[in-house]
């Protein structure tokens, strides 16, 4: 419903922009333009989406996801001390953890859903420091590698399209732990 | 650096394979079933991308993108954000798509290599879809009082951007 109303703003607000600027031939051709764009996006996509999810399949199959998930358990014990003892929640925790890391994007919701029923059992609707933590943790990107990106970098006729790693690296680990600081912050301050 | 960077991804792919070699597992089965769903998936994002682009390549031929980064521009400069990222702010806590679709007509519009570029591209692979993930969480969990998790969410995502701008510089200067 919301993407129904942002989609006719979007559209409508092209309209009249293009016909107030005298630009109503170029949007009407833009259209038509970007319609063929969205189809050759996912198909120079689709070959790097395959490459990537098959690797990872093949990481997920041979344990690396989980020796990932047990090695990141201690320091995500301290995240959230309230389910350290928890083992149950803290093995969901740390397999979404690990998922997230690698890009598993599939495999990361259905354990953090988990990790999440978990955490709300008792808890009357009202979310937990530990359910704050785990959603601040979900909502930032934390994926080693963005194929995806790295995809549609390819796409536009990049030639190295990895070398913005360290910078999305350097910048996930500031987001992550400002989303962490602030989480801790908060919840002493909103009870 | 270049070439580490540039070799990393063949060697993961290498790296992996003989790891599940040695661990017994059928390594071809697993990267073709995995390949299956990741064409799963990009057959799921056709439709919306084709949407997205729909308007978004209006939205740029009208003008109105240019008209919403020089409205935002005195905020964004002050952050030290590319004005020309601003559709790509404004989408991304809100729809995984549509930032897609927005981040790739800007990486197109100004150049994969160009700052405003690599920022977009930064900046997509630093963050997340804020919005849709806490409703997804919260519902499957059946929570009504969210507490401080938007806030500190969305704090997250400000210093995503803001950290994306910076580290572009850093790492891509002149």
């Amino acid at each position: 419903m919301a993407m129904s109303v942002i989609w006719i703003g979007m559209v409508g607000l092209a309209i009249f922009c293009g016909l107030a600027t005298g630009r109503g031939p170029d949007v009407a051709k833009a259209a038509l333009d970007g319609a063929s764009a969205g189809v050759e996006l996912t198909l120079s996509l689709m070959g790097v989406m395959c490459l990537w999810t098959g690797v990872m399949e093949v990481m997920r199959r041979s344990g690396i996801a989980e020796g990932l998930s047990r090695l990141l358990r201690p320091l995500l014990c301290r995240l959230y001390p309230d389910y350290a003892d928890d083992q149950p929640v803290m093995d969901a925790v740390s397999a979404n953890f690990s998922a997230n890391l690698l890009g598993l994007g599939n495999a990361s919701t259905p354990l953090g859903l988990e990790a999440a029923r978990r955490m709300a059992v008792g808890k009357d609707g009202i979310a937990t420091d530990g359910l704050c933590m785990l959603v601040v943790t979900n909502t930032a990107s934390i994926q080693l590698i963005p194929a995806t990106v790295a995809g549609i970098r390819s796409a536009a006729g990049c030639t190295s399209p990895f070398d913005i790693l360290p910078a999305v690296w350097v910048a996930s680990l500031l987001s992550v732990t400002v989303g962490i600081t602030a989480a801790k912050c908060m919840s002493r301050l909103w009870r | 650096m270049d070439l580490v960077l540039t070799m990393l991804v063949p060697f993961l792919m290498l790296g992996t394979a003989l790891w599940g070699a040695i661990r017994k597992v059928d390594i071809w089965s697993a990267l073709t079933d995995g390949a299956m769903s990741g064409m799963q998936s990009a057959f799921r994002i056709l439709p919306p991308l084709v949407g997205l682009l729909t308007a978004v390549s209006m939205l740029r031929a009208s003008g109105a993108m240019e008209l919403l980064g020089s409205l935002l521009a005195p905020v964004l400069t002050a952050l030290g954000i590319p004005p020309e990222t601003a559709p790509l702010l404004v989408v991304r806590p809100v729809s995984g798509s549509a930032a897609l679709g927005v981040g790739a007509d800007i990486i197109r519009a100004y150049g994969p290599d160009s700052l405003v570029g690599r920022t977009a591209a930064v900046m997509l692979g630093s963050t997340e879809t804020t919005f849709y993930t806490v409703a997804v969480y919260f519902g499957a969990a059946g929570i009504r009082k969210s507490r401080y998790a938007v806030p500190a969410a969305l704090l997250a995502d400000l210093a995503g951007f803001c950290a994306a701008a910076w580290a572009v510089r850093l790492f891509f200067p002149g």
